[in-house]
């Protein structure tokens, strides 16, 4: 069977599209084939800065011809009907439609339509030029003076299709005065003679030949094989980095591997900071010392050139460039460290966090103000391991304070600027520079932290209190703005934000009533901004206006708050849903947890479901959800009947049956029992309890007809069904529970 | 390669004006008009109207010339061996661009004496964009030995307007150059007349003194109720220019409105260099030169140079 082989060569294709690329025109090719009845055996892309390329292997030379039976009108039809068929079959006359017999309807007409298979090279030469004009660059340009968009110029390509042995044939076609053909060049500055190729295999070797690898996966192998071997043999270590590895491979036809070095000096820079500054400005790799674990004088680079000298001239100009560079890093590394992090904090009044919440500097005080706040909890709480104060409670809110107030300091220096990603660390050497408490240099770091669901989460107590305000603050403010996150739309990361806190409260086992704590947030950003509104202004510039909805108020648990914050739990809900569920967890039980009314402590929550999930495990549990069932199935027919509903108490004078008595009593006792079991926070136990009224439900639905005929015992008998469903009511809505 | 027959003050790697002079012979060479800068004060070479407006409409035209390019804000007082508020760009303009143009671009590196044998040339992804000019084009960074010396862009819009047909336009470095094929660490310390001993006038001879004065003006002194005054008036002048010249199908005051536009953009560089224009305001005046620019680009496409019917 024939293959296909297509290259579209052009000026340099941008290394962040190359691998999409290659993978779009796979599909857009082999789709439009299949599309047309052209099956084929394997396809492979191939991508090079220079080059973009497709190998379809075992194609049919031709379509199968096709053979369409087309009914026409009965025989003797009248004129009309007659003269659209023929129209419509692509027929000339009567004559060339054969008749056939049907023994209900008699004698009709049929068309039969023969369309031959066109051969797949015309097929080719059709699809692809619409598949190189609505290719799907990310961005695409024009040239010179002609129309065709590409990501860059377009100046070949090759298309031919052929057997194995054959001479295969050029597909020819063209797009915008580019003619297909077989011609080819290689290496830009080592081959850059044309050449013809025939199929993949030839056009692979003869490229290899011309100095080109055209598979990109192999150019990463060889980069990444080639850089470990230089490092093993100069006694190092390469630092891996899968995301500049991917761009490398793209920037080069013919990966070259070279060593430069730069002066030791240089090294009193953190060892981020030289990652950063080689990474970004020269994509190049940083190497490790394996006796010190810290960054050696040397870099890997990969050129794309075999150059006459070995490559001397290119190592010595890229040794240039990085000393250039990490002068520059070492001036902003010691020019930051001339002033302390906190004379950066006047600056932070005058850049916008965002138009509705105000400067950097009413954020930081709002998180200052709140990491307090959550502070005082978790030590009134006996939260904090006293190991780390000695004691002095007054210490660690003192420390938290300080903290949230120059975690974000380093957003101001020199190097932050550069080099956006080392947030939070340059702050922790900052603070250690100055001495400040190792906790609160740990938190400068650790409070943007966890990043994502893989990241690690903060466990030293100072930390923990200021990257909940931090995210705490984000979202309560967000959430009041209207700015929260639709469908893939989250441009603030409140989910990442939200999973955050639930992934600190939950593997520190935190308890927090987090209702009270996005309220008091509300209520101080309000009262902050109404303040500034009230001081005469000294910048000339308008006050903030946005004092959101806040105080637009919703009832929880007893008491009015912020509506916003109702929604904002709702969210965490969602967000610890689908944390669970990545655990395994029944998504359903959280749904039934949060239904009851007042349920904030997300620590509670979690385990409330756990012990609910392990109750309805047992035989007991999935026995009192069955009789759950038919009580409250009963309770919705009848009660939907009467057009009332029945609630308990029951009257005992009423208890005739000795089942519903005993059942009475249970429930007495089952509800007080997990109500106390609920007090004092011990789920296993109020499961227990609740356990205890699986027999007695059994044996009343046995034993007792709900439906009396005497009105008075039906009515109360319904009250007892009522009262089952009270009693679970102490644990979780088991009308939210699936399954 | 370098012709060796120069004599040795006029080689490429021994002298910066040589180097100047090289490029400037290479695209002569290539059928360029090679212009002289433009008398104005401009952020880039890009601003001189032999690149915008001539990009504009659908005559050809080819051109190359050094530009004095001023960014106020890059004034280092003159302590930075590689930042300078007043620096050279060596332009290239061809339109509509030709097929070749990466190989006449690494054609001209071998002639400054850049050996495509022995050094790593590569064409890395940059995409430009000019808000003041209402332009954008795609290319690359280029890259010798991991160090950018020149950019090079595909013209796809300029003052707002779809260029067609499409301009090829090479913008070289030349400080960086030069210091490349000189070998030195220090713009200042460059060789800029190719002589030796007390003959030789380095780059610090001739700028130093100004770099340290300029930062001076930039940062601390620049008049900024003058300049807020000037923006005004450049603006309110390119409207009565635009307007005057108006006549309907066509348009004969282009090019002096465009050299308020200019004026404009360069105060604004400035009141920002002195850090009086906070984040909301800037946008706004950045907005506020676009709109000049997009008016000029509409004015010479009305014009002869812009391609209107005479």
């Amino acid at each position: 069977m024939p293959d296909l082989l297509l290259e579209l060569f052009s000026e340099e294709i941008p290394a962040r599209m190359q691998a999409q690329a290659a993978d779009a025109l796979k599909k857009l090719v082999t789709d439009a084939l299949v599309e047309r009845g052209l099956l084929y055996e394997g396809a492979k892309a191939f991508v090079t800065p220079r080059r973009l390329a497709l190998a379809v292997h075992g194609l049919p030379g031709r379509q199968a011809d096709q053979r369409e039976e087309k009914k026409g009108p009965r025989v003797g039809a009248p004129e009309q009907a007659v003269a659209g068929f023929l129209k419509a079959a692509g027929l000339a006359s009567l004559d060339q439609a054969t008749i056939q017999s049907d023994p209900k309807k008699g004698d009709f007409y049929v068309a039969v339509v023969e369309k031959p298979g066109r051969a797949t090279t015309e097929v080719v030469a059709e699809i692809v030029p619409d598949i190189i004009r609505k290719f799907p660059w990310p961005k695409s340009m024009r040239w010179g003076s002609g129309t065709l968009r590409w990501v860059r110029p377009l100046h070949s390509i090759v298309a031919t299709f052929g057997a194995e042995g054959d001479e295969p044939e050029v597909v020819h076609f063209s797009v915008d005065g580019i003619e297909a053909s077989n011609v080819t060049r290689g290496h830009r500055f080592m081959a850059p003679e044309p050449f013809t190729v025939k199929r993949l295999d030839d056009w692979m070797a003869k490229l290899e030949a011309a100095r080109v690898v055209a598979d990109r996966d192999r150019r990463k192998e060889i980069i990444l094989n080639d850089a470990k071997d230089l490092a093993l043999a100069a006694g190092l270590e390469l630092v891996e980095d899968e995301g500049l590895l991917d761009e490398v491979c793209g920037l080069v036809e013919w990966p070259v591997v070279l060593m430069g070095s730069f002066e030791e000096r240089f090294l009193d820079i953190p060892d981020e900071v030289i990652r950063a500054t080689i990474r970004a400005n020269q994509k190049c790799f940083v190497l490790k010392d394996p006796k010190t674990g810290r960054l050696a004088n040397r870099f890997i680079l990969i050129s794309n050139l075999v150059a006459s000298d070995g490559g001397a001239a290119i190592v010595a100009g890229n040794e240039r460039v990085i000393r250039a560079r990490l002068s520059d890093a070492k001036f902003f590394w010691d020019t930051d460290r001339l002033n302390g992090l906190a004379s950066r904090m006047p600056k932070f009044q005058s850049i916008t966090f965002h138009e509705k919440l105000g400067s950097q500097a009413e954020r930081i005080e709002r998180i200052e103000n709140l990491a307090v706040l959550i502070a005082e909890l978790m030590e009134r709480t006996g939260q904090v391991s006293t190991k780390f104060f000695e004691g002095s409670y007054g210490r660690f809110v003192s420390e938290v304070k300080l903290a949230a107030n120059v975690a974000k300091a380093d957003l101001l220096t020199e190097v932050v600027g550069e080099f956006p990603e080392l947030q939070g660390l340059m702050g922790r050497y900052y603070a250690e520079g100055e001495n400040l408490p190792p906790d609160v240099a740990a938190a400068c770091e650790e409070h943007y932290k966890p990043q994502g669901p893989n990241d690690r989460v903060p466990t030293a107590p100072v930390s923990v209190a200021v990257a909940l305000a931090d995210k705490i603050d984000t979202l309560e403010g967000f959430w009041d703005a209207k700015e929260i996150p639709t469908g893939s739309k989250d441009p603030y990361a409140l989910r990442r934000a939200a999973l955050g806190v639930i992934r600190i409260i939950l593997e520190n086992e935190l308890r927090l009533r987090l209702v009270a704590i996005l309220d008091e947030a509300s209520d101080y950003r309000v009262s902050r901004v109404k303040f500034r509104e009230e001081q005469p202004s000294q910048s000339g510039e308008a006050p903030d206006t946005f004092r959101g909805t806040a105080k637009v108020s919703a009832p929880f648990a007893g008491r009015l708050v912020a509506a916003h914050t109702i929604d904002l739990l709702a969210f965490f809900a969602d967000r610890l849903k689908v944390y669970l569920r990545d655990r395994g967890a029944r998504h359903d039980l959280v749904d039934a947890v949060f239904a009851l009314e007042g349920q904030d402590d997300l620590l509670l929550v979690v385990r409330r479901v756990e012990a609910l999930a392990a109750f309805l495990a047992t035989e007991d549990g999935r026995n009192l959800l069955a009789g759950y069932r038919r009580a409250v199935n009963i309770l919705r027919i009848e009660e939907k009947k009467d057009g009332r509903a029945f609630a308990g108490p029951t009257v005992a004078a009423l208890l005739k049956e000795p089942a519903e008595e005993r059942l009475a009593d249970a429930i007495e006792t089952v509800k007080a029992r997990v109500s106390q079991a609920v007090a004092a926070e011990d789920f296993e136990a109020a499961m227990t309890a609740l356990s205890d009224l699986r027999q007695p439900v059994d044996a009343f639905f046995d034993a007792v007809t709900v439906n009396d005929p005497d009105p008075a015992l039906r009515e109360n008998r319904l009250k007892l069904l009522d009262e089952i469903r009270a009693a679970t009511r102490g644990i979780a809505d088991f009308d939210r529970i699936e399954g | 390669m370098i012709d060796e027959s120069l004599p040795a003050h006029m080689r490429p790697d021994r002298s910066f004006q040589a180097l100047l002079l090289t490029l400037q012979r290479f695209w002569a060479d290539q059928g360029c008009v090679v212009l002289q800068p433009y008398d104005m004060e401009v952020g880039a070479g890009t601003f001189h109207p032999a690149t915008t407006l001539r990009a504009l409409g659908p005559k050809h035209w080819k051109a190359a010339y050094v530009q004095p390019s001023r960014r106020p804000k890059d004034g280092r007082y003159g302590e930075n061996p590689n930042r300078l508020q007043h620096y050279y760009q060596f332009q290239v303009i061809l339109k509509p661009s030709p097929e070749n143009l990466q190989e006449l671009y690494l054609q001209s590196l071998a002639a400054i004496g850049v050996d495509l044998k022995l050094h790593d040339v590569r064409f890395v992804e940059d995409d430009w964009e000019s808000p003041t000019l209402g332009a954008w084009g795609l290319g690359w960074e280029c890259w010798c030995d991991g160090m950018e010396v020149s950019q090079f862009t595909y013209f796809q819009q300029v003052a707002g307007f779809e260029c067609s047909p499409v301009s090829g336009e090479l913008t070289y470095g030349l400080e960086r150059l030069a210091m490349y094929v000189q070998g030195v660490e220090n713009v200042y310390d460059l060789n800029f007349n190719g002589r030796e001993g007390a003959e030789k006038t380095t780059y610090g001879d001739v700028f130093l003194q100004a770099e340290r004065e300029y930062s001076r003006h930039n940062f601390e002194a620049a008049d900024t109720d003058m300049l807020f005054e000037q923006f005004r008036m450049a603006e309110t002048a390119c409207h009565k220019y635009l307007a005057f010249g108006d006549k309907g199908e066509k348009h004969d005051m282009a090019l002096p409105a465009y050299d308020q536009c200019i004026k404009a953009s360069h105060v604004f560089n400035l009141l920002d260099a002195r850090g009086v224009i906070s984040v909301t305001e800037r946008q706004s005046y950045i907005l506020r030169v676009r709109e000049l620019a997009k008016a000029c680009g509409a004015a010479w496409l009305k014009t002869a140079g812009g391609g209107a019917a005479a």
